[in-house]
């Protein structure tokens, strides 16, 4: 009985956190959304000098491992792709697989993943030692908001800058796909271009695009979320830095998911 | 006597089930230094934060210039915010910008000054502290001293009416810790401004303090002038002036109760 209680006590309070957590996020975001979309409207400015610098930061720093990623899995797509299709002699088909699941699915993912590692990270340990150093505080006696004058540009540059980034993750992915069709499997170029553009069309892109800006909003928030919540001192920032990583990804997969499952049903 | 300029009303906090504040009652008027004094534990940071609107009471009111600072909307809060300065025990400079940037930040968020005034105020602050030719410094460059210095600088940047100052000589050498309360006394001359100290550190508390309010276990059991406090009859207070520790009664039973159970 003891054992029973304890099982189903523990699970009850893990759950239970799990959702307060969950509402928690959801209210930031409210906020951080807030102050992006509507607040301007309202005769409130955002920062844009400080967008910039964060736009930089996760952004155009994050350009190289991006994109190296994004090729480099093009390129093992293409060769696992080419090993089951040359048993067909469709080797030409690589096109379609490498096209069509970068853009729908890798280009995004991997671009939401590596962010959410980089920069999700840097957000929540930044936030996180701001609150340690009542910098925090000292914003608020100052009458300046810690959402609009720190989330807001985050959360702006991540949404500007992920699907920047997935793009060029698409573009580099499918030149992974060339790369092995034109130098290891000897298919002319025209033809595997031609066979590329055929297969993908706008709304694979498009698909892809909108994952991203859901990501994007899914790492500010996380990391955000973490580096309010922190407790203590240099520990309480390791551990929320841990858990902003292993949280956004767990919501970015299961974001990815349910978006996938849509795109499914309804084309 | 002049109206208050921050009034609190039986003052409650709870957190869980500890009750920190009891129902202070604390009157602090124009132009003058109070200095609330306490040990450890006994609320005094709490009380603070409830002053500067970062925490809302359980139960009571603090009404900061006729401004009931638990009730009163956002907007009307950032307006009574923008007249006070707070010192944080560890400065809290922001440590991704430079001294000067720091100072400026306020000017730059709530005035529509130029950026070449801005820049000249700051300085202006930054000389007033002894910190004239820091500008560019990042804080982490800048000793325990010098950092408090250029917080002081950033709190005085829209010369406010009220500044409070957390525990203003905390991790200083004794001779730093002097430099900061005559620094204290100097704006107090200098400037037409409403002064309340947070600390336990009585050498400077007598340097610096008009009133002294004694915080013990959530509430107020002395306040009044340094003379009256040290003729004071209470237990609490002589204990305090006098610096014993507390006694240790220890019931040999009770004791190994606590141990076994």
């Amino acid at each position: 009985m003891k054992v029973l209680r304890g099982t189903f006590g523990s699970t009850g309070r893990g759950f239970f956190t799990f959702v307060v957590h969950l509402l928690r996020i959801l209210k930031l975001s409210g906020q951080a959304l807030f102050w992006i979309f509507i607040a301007p409207f309202k005769g409130r400015h955002i920062r844009w000098r400080l967008t910039f610098v964060q736009m930089v930061r996760i952004g155009v720093n994050s350009v190289p491992i991006v994109g190296i990623i994004a090729f480099f899995v093009g390129l093992i797509i293409a060769m696992q792709a080419a090993y089951q299709l040359a048993r067909f002699g469709a080797t030409i088909y690589v096109a379609d697989l490498v096209g069509v699941s970068i853009t729908r699915e890798l280009g995004p993912l991997i671009t939401a993943i590596i962010l959410a590692g980089r920069s999700g990270s840097a957000i929540a340990a930044e936030i996180g030692t701001m609150k340690v150093s009542e910098e925090i505080d000292a914003l608020q006696t100052m009458a300046l908001n810690p959402i609009g004058f720190l989330i807001v540009p985050r959360t702006l540059a991540m949404i500007i800058v992920v699907p920047c980034l997935t793009v060029l993750a698409d573009f580099l992915g499918i030149s992974g796909g060339f790369v092995l069709a034109v130098f290891n499997l000897k298919l002319p170029f025209i033809a595997y271009f031609n066979q590329t553009a055929t297969a993908i069309l706008m709304k694979d892109f498009f698909t892809g695009l909108v994952k991203s800006f859901f990501f994007a909003i899914i790492i500010a928030q996380i990391g955000a979320y973490q580096g309010f919540s922190v407790q203590g001192g240099a520990e309480g920032v390791g551990k929320a830095t841990t858990a902003s990583v292993v949280s956004s990804i767990f919501l970015i997969i299961v974001a990815d998911l349910l978006f996938t499952m849509l795109f499914f049903s309804t084309v | 006597m002049p109206d208050p300029i921050i009034r609190i009303h039986n003052l409650h906090t709870r957190y869980g089930r500890r009750e920190v504040l009891k129902g202070v009652n604390l009157d602090i008027y124009p132009f003058e230094t109070l200095a609330i004094l306490g040990r450890s534990g006994c609320g005094k940071s709490t009380l603070l934060r409830h002053l500067i609107g970062l925490q809302k009471p359980t139960e009571g009111e603090i009404y900061l210039k006729g401004m009931n600072m638990a009730t009163a909307s956002e907007e009307e809060r950032n307006l009574i915010l923008k007249r006070i300065g707070m010192l944080f025990q560890s400065s809290a400079l922001f440590n991704s910008m430079s001294v000067s940037d720091n100072v400026s930040l306020p000017l730059v968020e709530h005035t529509p000054l130029e950026p070449s005034t801005i820049r000249i105020m700051a300085r202006m602050k930054l000389d007033l502290v002894g910190l004239a030719g820091f500008e560019d410094f990042m804080p982490s460059q800048l000793s325990g001293g010098m950092k408090k210095r250029a917080a002081l600088a950033r709190a005085l940047a829209m010369d406010p009416e009220v500044l409070f100052f957390d525990e203003p000589s905390a991790g200083l050498d004794p001779i730093v810790a002097v430099g900061i309360d005559h620094l204290i006394l100097k704006l107090k001359k200098a400037f037409k401004i409403t002064i309340v100290v947070v600390t336990h550190e009585l050498a400077s508390v007598f340097v610096i303090a008009d009133r002294i309010a004694l915080l013990h276990d959530g509430e107020v059991i002395f306040i009044g002038t340094k003379e009256q406090m040290k003729r004071s009859e209470d237990a609490r207070v002589k204990q305090f002036l006098e610096r014993r520790p507390d006694e240790e009664e220890i019931d040999r039973d009770q004791y190994l109760n606590t141990l076994v159970s």
